[in-house]
């Protein structure tokens, strides 16, 4: 015979969260994408409501056109270290020569994907999946010239400035 | 160290509520633990997870995350998401009697 045990709340989840973290990608380089989407993906696994808001050069990351092929360049990127230094070592200026933004994106992406973390369509699917939401900024897309059916499947819809105030109330946003 | 009462044992516990010796686990505790987190029942496919949660960490000294999950047992983000509501990662590493997650994705 079992007998009815009471309920006892860990304490990781003893306190109720109404936070919520509004994202703004503004940026469309492959190495400023990952920064917001890896912080929404852990934001919205410890419950809390994430929306990502894509505006001006960050509309790259969800247009079905670019987000497959966002690029990093060493050019002016002053976290390339001078030659034996650490990590990446590489002069910036070098980045200047045909072909080095392929070789230095090929590269980034083959560090990212051995992370275990994937490619940024396949992870703006995995935000949405987890219930994050994906905003498209109005001013940028008719600047553009794109429609809905231009981006990322998962675009819950393209909203102005107001909207996205309304939308961010109370919320912490993050610029990137 | 604390330590809580669960399923009528004293069991190791940190400050947020995760077992600190994967070994004091048992399954029946598993239900005991669901209760706790809002899990009325528990699923195979919560078992799935579970169990994998501790082969996984076994093999590899470090509790999986929600994609390694994923990847591993062909159950999508979005059914981790349903089985463990709000805070997949860190309720399935309490059912399971194992760390909560460190990895970042």
């Amino acid at each position: 015979m079992t007998t009815e045990t009471e309920v006892r709340t860990p304490a990781f989840l003893s306190k109720e969260t109404d936070r919520k973290v509004c994202f703004i990608c503004s940026k469309g380089n492959l190495d400023m994408a990952y920064p917001a989407l890896i912080m929404a993906n852990g934001a919205v696994g410890e419950g809390i409501e994430t929306h990502l808001f894509f505006t001006f050069w960050g509309l790259d990351m969800i247009n079905r056109k670019t987000m497959n092929d966002l690029k990093f360049t060493l050019l002016g990127n002053t976290a390339m270290h001078p030659p034996r230094h650490f990590g990446v070592s590489m002069h910036q200026a070098l980045g200047g020569l045909p072909g080095m933004t392929r070789m230095a994106t090929r590269m980034l992406r083959k560090q990212i994907a051995a992370q275990g973390v994937p490619p940024v369509p396949e992870f703006l699917d995995l935000l949405v999946e987890s219930g994050a939401k994906l905003w498209a900024c109005k001013m940028s897309v008719d600047m553009m010239g794109l429609t809905m059916d231009d981006l990322h499947p998962g675009v819950s819809g393209i909203i102005n400035v107001a909207e996205f105030l309304e939308l961010s109330d109370e919320a912490q946003i993050v610029f990137v | 160290m604390t330590t809580a009462l669960i399923a009528g044992r004293e069991i190791h516990v940190d400050e947020e509520g995760f077992m600190t010796d994967p070994a004091e686990w048992n399954e029946e505790m598993a239900a005991v633990l669901a209760k706790n987190i809002g899990i009325d029942e528990l699923t195979p496919d919560h078992w799935k997870v579970i169990r994998y949660l501790r082969e996984d960490l076994a093999a590899q000294g470090e509790t999986p995350t929600l994609r390694r999950v994923s990847l591993n047992i062909g159950i999508t983000t979005k059914q981790l998401f349903e089985l463990f509501p709000k805070k997949p990662g860190k309720k399935m590493a309490y059912l399971a009697g194992v760390p909560k997650p460190k990895g970042c994705i």
